[in-house]
Formats: structure tokens, C-alpha cells, sequence
């Protein structure tokens, strides 16, 4: 099965984040003045080839924990989409 | 003569200043290409500052995959003396070496600067020729330098006494002061200030080359242990 992939990478909760600070300070500036909580991650996307949905969620539990985070400061959310359920 | 292995990837920019440190103080200096999967038969081995594979997805993420790190691994786990500078630390936190992390900078700040570093341990491969509550004058340069570990990698940092450099005015939020560390078996250290520009003091300082002359001591001393 094919799968449509989003793998968002942020700070873990405690880490310092200073572009999301950044970003808080400025918002206000520009007239918003009711924004709380920015964090700033990345997001990885990708399509991916496996046998089956937990099988791919295996899979890219893996590539999270050794290269696509460093899981010492960053927490990653995976969101997997089946692109071709029929086959 | 000693030989230090300086690893050069793509993205490294201070090779040539780390290659020059160690000639200058009487070492032979070779540069080590990424691609290689060896580090030859070098005494010790500098992984050097810079943007290596430009930085991308994190400091030091894609460097880990070089062939040469293999080797660097091979080379430590042996006993090796491997000290990595700036974004060389970055590397070898990233290549599981070194415990913890580097994150952006307080404040988000690039620091570039001069600071006072108090030696805390002489028990390292980059401290061996100093002493202990030394201060040293060494250039800081980088964005993304703020040390950051575990409770529980802190804990074990304090009390196996592996925090082997400390800020004494702390630039960019690293936790405990912490400017440089060494791994369990005290011959791999990272640091974030860089001692090979500060070897002269027409440079600013000179107090770089006491770190850089333990490291070429742990060298030889090493190379004359493995030849007896």
C-alpha cells in the first residue's frame, strides 16, 4: 500500500523556544493581541511504500527516533493517509 | 610525530584553522575527507567547526551518516583521542559520541565573542596539561550552542565529573554553565568555544594551546602505549 505521510517535528514541552518566543512578542505589534503558546517545529512530508498502516507506522516510528528528530529536545506527531485503499 | 586526523565534510570551514593550531605546535596535521571510511593511522582525531552538509534537518543530523564517522566511532570506542569543536560538537551529539544536545542560542542570538572558560576537570583528553579553576580567554562562534541533556545525563555528567569546561559568564543559556563535556570514557570531548584560534597572542590569546597540548599529550601518550 501506498501511504501519504506528515511527520511534524517540534520542541519538546520545557525545551526553550526561542523563535516561537520571538514570533509571540512580535505578533502583538501588528494588532494580535490575543495569540499564546507559539511553537515553532517542521514538517516532513513524504509517501511511503508498505505492507499495511501499522507496518508503515512502525517504519516511520523508526525514522523519527534515529534521524528525522533528535528525541533529547523534540517530540514528533505522525499523521499517515492511505492514498490507494483499493489495492 | 603525532598525527591529528582533522575530518573534513562538505559544509566544514575551520579545518585549515585546526590543521594550522596543531603544526604550530609541532604536530603533524591530516586532513581527513568525509567520504573516506578510515581515519588512517592517526594519534588523534578533530571533528572542526562549520556547516557540515550545510546544517540540514539538524546540526550534525546527516554528518552522523558519513563513512568517516564510522571510523571516528571505531576510532574512540579504541580509546582514540576525538575532540569535536562548535559544530563538530554538534556532530558527535548527533552521532551518539557525546550525551545531550545543542539547541538555538538564548535569546536567539549568534554569539560571536570572546569568553572566559574555568577548566573543572583535568581528568580529559583536552584538559590533561591544565589545571584545574584555570580560566582561559577562547573565541566563541555560533548559533545554535545552548547544551542541553536529560536530568538524569546531568546527574551523571556532575557526578562522574565529565563537565570539563564551564562559561563564566554563561553566552548563550547552555545548562550548568556547560561549555564542553567528555563521554564515560573521558577520551571523546566536545566544546563549543574554539582553542585552535586562540593559539598566539596576536590572535587576542594563546590560551588554546594549553587544551590543543593535552590533546597532542593523550595522543602520544597513546600512540607510545599502543607501540610498548
Amino acid at each position: 500500500m501506498r501511504f501519504e505521510v506528515l511527520v511534524e517535528v517540534s520542541l519538546r514541552p520545557g525545551v526553550a523556544d526561542p523563535q516561537g518566543q520571538t514570533i509571540e512578542r512580535s505578533l502583538p505589534t501588528l494588532g494580535f493581541a490575543g495569540v499564546h503558546g507559539v511553537r515553532v517545529g517542521k514538517a516532513i512530508r513524504f509517501e511511503l511504500e508498505a505492507l499495511d498502516e501499522p507496518a508503515a507506522r512502525a517504519e516511520i516510528a523508526d525514522m523519527c527516533d534515529r534521524f528525522l528528530s533528535n528525541p533529547v529536545i523534540e517530540d514528533t506527531r505522525v499523521t499517515v493517509t492511505a492514498t490507494d485503499p483499493a489495492r | 610525530m603525532t598525527i591529528v586526523g582533522v575530518v573534513v565534510f562538505p559544509g566544514s570551514n575551520c579545518e585549515q584553522d585546526a590543521a594550522e593550531a596543531v603544526r604550530a605546535l609541532g604536530a603533524h596535521a591530516e586532513v581527513l575527507w568525509h567520504g573516506e571510511a578510515t581515519v588512517g593511522d592517526v594519534d588523534a582525531v578533530i571533528v572542526p567547526g562549520g556547516f557540515a552538509h550545510g546544517d540540514y534537518l539538524r546540526p550534525g543530523a546527516i554528518a552522523r551518516f558519513s563513512p568517516v564517522m564510522s571510523a571516528v566511532a571505531a576510532f574512540a570506542r579504541d580509546g582514540g583521542p576525538v575532540v569535536g569543536i562548535c559544530n563538530g560538537f554538534q556532530v558527535l551529539t548527533e552521532a551518539g559520541l557525546l550525551p545531550g544536545a545543542l539547541q538555538k542560542n538564548r535569546g536567539l542570538a549568534f554569539v560571536c565573542d570572546t569568553v572566559s572558560l574555568r577548566v573543572e576537570t583535568t581528568d580529559s583528553v583536552l584538559t590533561c596539561a591544565a589545571t584545574t579553576g584555570d580560566v582561559l580567554r577562547i573565541p566563541i562562534n555560533h548559533f545554535e550552542g545552548s547544551y542541553t541533556c536529560s536530568a538524569e545525563t546531568l546527574a551523571a555528567l556532575r557526578a562522574e565529573d565529565r563537565v570539563v569546561l564551564r562559561y563564566v559568564d554563561n553566552p548563550n543559556g547552555s545548562v550548568d554553565d556547560i561549555a564542553g563535556l567528555c563521554d564515560a570514557g573521558r577520551n571523546v570531548v566536545g566544546l563549543m568555544p574554539h582553542p585552535e584560534r586562540a593559539i598566539s597572542d596576536l590572535l587576542g590569546s594563546s590560551d588554546g594551546v594549553v587544551l590543543l597540548r593535552s590533546l597532542l599529550e593523550a595522543a602520544s601518550g597513546r600512540s607510545s602505549r599502543l607501540a610498548s
